[in-house]
């Protein structure tokens, strides 16, 4: 498992990273942690010339609170993340989804904006950042920008971000409160999702005040269930109301048809799924 | 060092327990750190690197390889191809042709002019550093030109298209076994029929999956040609073999070649072969004149390293309507891969003898048709036959109970060997020693709370519960030790079954062991001192075992089959013993008594009757300062045994499996695992308990996990642990392990294998309990692996046909194909090239 021979650089700030990126064009490719792009390397399935390694910028690591947000730096681990207690208070169903990531080894070395731009419909930090509708900063060489998660997910493999650009940081709006729960289905404990909801709901007395579910590999991006959200707002927390919303979880998806299950199968899963989300979110 | 005079005495008592001591290994500091010799490790002075260039295609013709571009890269020494090679690359050998007419196609390391599956080496590149050649075989343009590929087991055994076409036929051998025929039953079909008019048939037809062995060192391998002889490091199980194969398909003498196999990580039966990748090592090495290296990539060992297990079995179970069994009818489709590997169509074979497993089966027929396809060869994985024939009859008596309307132990108790009928001859013609399935049966039910969980499960089916509980069986037998050199002889194997042990006393009292038996993992370093330090009676400290080099360890026939222990050790006990005898005249002379006189316990000749006497040790330095010995006696107290075992040994067991079934989504949860293994005595609790463990996960694994999946243009989609999903410690539960002994009456330890145990157990064990929690809902089968989603549409369909494991809208989760490639509704996972990189 050689890869092809590549240069590599290690800038150590932002505008150093946008400027080797700027310079490579479309030879480059950003490590942002390394745990998908290595064995595609290794696999030889991608040889890139040049190799910009965003491990060593220390501005892009760390969780901070700002005003009414928590803000992720994108090179910061899904360890880190996993020990915020920011993360977890205000951003439940992130933090539920992290510890599901693969393993501990992986998690101390993959980074949540790594994952984001990989854009793996598989992958576990999409759907909780599309329900917990963050924000996100994308970095060019002359200026910020900042895109919704809705917007920022375009196809397999693609986002938002441009040649050119980097992901620089994820702002949340605090959910504080808010009942949370990651139902993720593998066969495997170490596997990528076969299918998996992000469920959030805020709930006032016995009845679901407000919901925000994502699915995971329903389709070529992480899916939000807008449908089911808009059927539980205002439903009792109860199974049986709760079942009745979450029978459409999967209208409309897409989901793929893989070793690992039919799409029939993936939609069907979904709507099992969604309802046990909602319902432990909802602390049933 | 420990002298001699100053060994305390409390030194020998210590030693007497050596046997059934949970000593730890002392071979794991240096296998877990890897500081160590594996192959890889290996640096030879101008070592020269191996990539090679493998065919994409499962079937085609090779009309041409223009290696110039790869010949002109940084580095690259040359760029050998089939033709290259001519001869000089020799042949692999079937060591095992099942019947006198079987239809074997010649195997070259590189063919010359077509590739029989996906993942044949087509090319070598040779150079100074492994990524110069690495980077070089992507400059190999290999053109083809595809042929129509036999793929599927079932279709490639109609002849829709041929694997090997100038042999016309997939048909490699049908081997057939009949008891009326062979004297050791009635006739199956009569009994059949009968049984069809006044008693119950069933007939089920299963899927053993293709199954990877999936060892954790990559196999490497090293050839030296300079010097007197040629020298081979391999990953491999088997040196021993491979040094006799080289000798005889390349036509150097067996004086001049050395095969050292140095710590080798793990094998499961995957490294019990002859591999395409050493003989062209050795062939490129020898050409060039210089040392060689080649390792492969995790991806290539998945892909061209043996498969295992691969089979239909169609079986026809007949019984009394009160649960006598009558007759047994077993059809199996066995599929080879392309080639007939080493052991090759002799796997199947070995689970003739088991399919009766623990019954007493009244007649019996077993015929199982080798085929050939397009697809990577198969030879042993743990197990061998065993499971595969375990699995059957389990199956079969939990499908006959339930038929019957009766309870599964209640079924198997009524058939099985009652222990006070041992020795006894079964209907597949083997004689078991001894064994106590009523005892085993007991045990674990008892520390299974067997009775308390199928009242949990009625509750669970009373209240309509959406996780069931299911409850599976399997009492199980295996034949292991392989193998008693006549038997093998009969069924027409290319070797014996016998093992070989020396006995070195040093003059400091150490003692050099030396077996022919080739661990990979296994322990033997421990075990095996073990045995020595209590037959000989010496500090366990004081004993090294060599093993793994054709110079050290001259004789031997190597590790599988759970035949180190039964037969290398009862070689070591006999050599260790022959130690003795050979030091009691020196003993009797220095101490100037009768040889009559001297009794031998805990590693000291005593003179009867007085506190006089010499132990082993100081018998071994003077034997060798030699100044006083007896007239007429050579210098050595060292020995040599060669054991060729008088019979297989018969591990059984009772294994009891609880799972949760989430009928809503198919998941499996295992709930308990109570294993109880009757392994005979045991030597080092420790070890045993490991290869129980380990086992247990590894069968488990087949019935609900791993699968190497095919796409229908014989492409391997399960080609990385991303898509072949082996199981972690996070997947499994904590096992209830037992261990019950009735001595194996065969060797002198009274030993019985125990490295397949589990593997063999566990699968049905899993299974049955699955069907068992669905069976109301009017599941009778689920295919393995029992996939959520093969769960679930069973309890959709209730026992609708399952697709085969050949499947067109697979994707592996690593793929270059683009997303067009995939079904026009699948937006697969399968594109990370396309990645925005971060």
């Amino acid at each position: 498992m050689i890869p092809a021979q590549f240069d590599y650089v290690a800038p150590t700030s932002v505008a150093d990273a946008l400027a080797a990126l700027a310079e490579a064009g479309d030879d480059a490719k950003v490590l942002a942690g390394g745990q998908s792009l290595l064995p595609i390397l290794r696999m030889r399935l991608n040889a890139p010339e040049k190799i910009i390694d965003l491990g060593r910028i220390e501005e892009l690591r760390g969780i901070r609170e700002d005003g009414d947000s928590i803000v992720i730096g994108a090179m910061t681990t899904y360890a880190d993340v996993l020990a915020s207690d920011l993360v977890r208070e205000n951003a439940g169903v992130l933090h539920d989804a992290v510890t599901e990531v693969a393993d501990p080894q992986i998690r101390h070395r993959g980074t949540i904006g790594g994952a984001l731009v990989h854009a793996d419909p598989a992958g576990d930090v999409g759907a909780p950042i599309l329900a917990l509708d963050a924000v996100l900063t994308v970095t060019g060489p002359s200026s910020e920008r900042t895109v919704p998660a809705a917007e920022f997910f375009k196809d397999l493999f693609e986002t938002a971000v441009g040649d050119g650009e980097l992901l620089t940081s994820i702002r949340i709006p605090k959910h504080a409160g808010w009942g949370s729960r990651y139902e993720k289905f593998v066969r495997v404990a170490h596997q990528w999702s076969i299918v998996a909801v992000a469920a959030t709901v805020r709930v006032e007395g016995d009845t679901i005040a407000e919901a925000a579910i994502a699915l995971t590999n329903m389709g070529s991006t992480p899916l939000r269930a807008t449908a089911v959200e808009e059927s539980l707002v205002g439903k009792p927390a109860t199974d049986d109301a709760v079942r009745e919303a979450c029978a459409a979880a999967a209208d409309g998806t897409n989901p793929p048809s893989d070793l690992n299950g039919d799409s029939d199968y993936r939609k069907h899963l979904a709507t099992v799924l969604t309802r046990r989300a909602v319902l432990a979110a909802a602390g049933k | 060092m420990t002298a001699v005079d100053e060994r305390p005495e409390t030194a020998q008592d210590d030693a007497k327990g050596e046997i059934g001591t949970a000593r730890k290994r002392k071979e794991d500091q240096r296998l877990i750190t890897g500081r160590t010799r594996w192959t890889d490790n290996i640096q030879l002075p101008g070592m020269l690197h191996l990539a090679m260039v493998r065919s994409p295609f499962a079937h085609a013709k090779i009309t041409s390889i223009d290696t110039e571009a790869a010949k002109a890269a940084p580095g690259v020494h040359a760029v050998l191809t089939g033709k290259d090679l001519g001869e000089s690359q020799g042949v692999l050998i079937n060591a095992w042709p099942i019947t006198p007419d079987q239809k074997t196609p010649t195997h070259l390391p590189m063919p010359v002019d077509r590739v029989a599956f996906a993942g044949e080496i087509v090319a070598v590149v040779v150079a100074r550093s492994a990524a110069a050649a690495r980077d070089a075989a992507e400059l190999v343009d290999v053109d083809y030109e595809e042929l129509p590929a036999a793929l599927d087991l079932k279709e490639a055994a109609q002849d829709k298209a041929i694997a090997h076409p100038d042999l016309g036929t997939n048909k490699s051998a049908l081997w057939v076994f009949d008891s009326k025929e062979a004297g050791t039953g009635g006739d199956v079909e009569e009994a059949i029929s009968k049984a069809r008019t006044d008693g119950v048939v069933v007939e089920r037809e299963f899927r053993q999956q293709r199954l990877i062995p999936a060892f954790m060192e990559p196999r490497s391998v090293v050839v030296d040609p300079t010097g007197e002889q040629n020298v081979m490091w391999s990953a491999t199980q088997v040196p021993h073999i491979v040094r006799f194969a080289l000798a005889a398909t390349t036509g150097v003498p067996e004086s001049k070649i050395r095969v050292i196999a140095p710590d080798v990580g793990g094998g499961f039966g995957g490294k019990l072969q002859v591999t395409p990748e050493e003989w062209l090592a050795w062939a490129i090495a020898r050409r060039l004149g210089k040392p060689v290296k080649y390792t492969e990539t995790r991806s290539e060992s998945l892909l061209s390293a043996h498969h295992g297990r691969d089979q239909w079995q169609k079986l026809t179970l007949a019984a009394t309507k009160d649960g006598e069994l009558t007759a047994f009818k077993v059809e199996l489709l066995a599929d080879l891969g392309a080639y007939v590997a080493v052991v090759g169509g002799g796997v199947p074979v070995l689970g003739a003898f088991m399919f009766n497993a623990i019954y007493k089966i009244p007649a019996y027929h077993f015929a199982c048709q080798t085929v050939l396809t397009n697809k990577t060869w198969t030879d042993a994985y743990r197990g061998a036959g065993r499971p595969e024939a375990t699995f059957g009859i389990e199956r079969m008596m939990d499908e006959l109970a339930a038929e019957l309307g009766m309870e599964p132990f209640e079924l198997r108790e009524k058939n099985w060997i009652k222990h006070e009928e041992f020795p006894f001859t079964t209907v597949a013609g083997l004689e078991y020693d001894s064994g106590n399935y009523e005892a085993a049966t007991a045990e674990a039910k008892e520390s299974f709370g067997y009775d308390e969980l199928r009242r949990e499960q009625q509750e669970r089916r009373d209240r309509k519960d959406p996780v069931q509980l299911g409850i599976g069986i399997s009492t199980f037998t295996e034949m292991c030790g392989l193998a008693p050199s006549r038997v093998l002889g009969s069924l027409d194997y290319g070797a014996g079954g016998w093992e070989s042990a020396s006995v070195r006393m040093l003059a400091t009292g150490k003692v050099e062991v030396v077996t022919g038996a080739s661990a990979h993992g296994q322990g033997h370093e421990t075990a095996f001192s073990q045995i020595v330090a209590d037959r000989l009676g010496v500090p366990f400290e004081d004993v090294e075992v060599l093993h793994g080099d054709t110079q050290v360890a001259v004789k031997g026939l190597d590790t599988y089959g759970s035949r180190s222990l039964v037969v290398g050790g009862e070689a070591l006990v006999r050599a260790a013993d022959k130690v003795i005898e050979k030091a009691k005249p020196v003993a009797a002379h220095l101490l100037e008594v009768s040889a009559d006189d001297l009794e031998f316990s805990g590693g000291r000749f005593g003179v009867k009757g007085t506190d006089q006497g010499l132990t082993i040790q100081e018998i071994a330095l003077a034997t060798f300062a030699a100044h006083n010995l007896p007239d007429g006696m050579e210098p050595s107290i060292d020995a040599d045994s060669t054991y060729d075992p008088v019979n297989f040994s018969y591990p059984h067991g009772t294994h009891l499996c609880a799972v949760e079934v989430d009928t809503e989504t198919g998941q499996i949860r295992m709930r308990k695992y109570t294993a109880v293994d009757d392994i005979g005595n045991v030597i080092n609790p420790l070890i045993v308990e490991g290869q129980v463990h380990g086992g247990l996960v590894q069968g488990i694994a087949q019935a609900l996990w791993e699968d190497a999946v095919y796409d229908d243009q014989g492409t391997l989609v399960s080609g990385s642990f991303v898509d072949y999903t082996l199981p972690t410690a996070a997947d499994t539960i904590s096992f209830d392990v037992h261990h019950r002994s009735t001595p194996s009456t065969t060797n002198t330890l009274g030993t019985k294998g125990v490295g397949e145990a589990g593997t063999i157990a566990s699968t049905p064990a899993v299974v049955n309990a699955i069907v068992d929690a669905l069976r109301p809902m009017g599941v009778t089968d689920i295919q393995m692996p029992a996939t959520p989603e093969r769960v679930w549409r069973a309890i959709q369909t209730a026992g609708a046909n399952q697709s085969d494991a050949t499947t067109s809208d697979a994707q592996p989760h690593f793929d270059e194909g683009a997303p067009n490639q995939a079904p026009a509704d699948a937006s697969s996972t399968g594109t990370p090239t396309e990645g925005a990189g971060q």
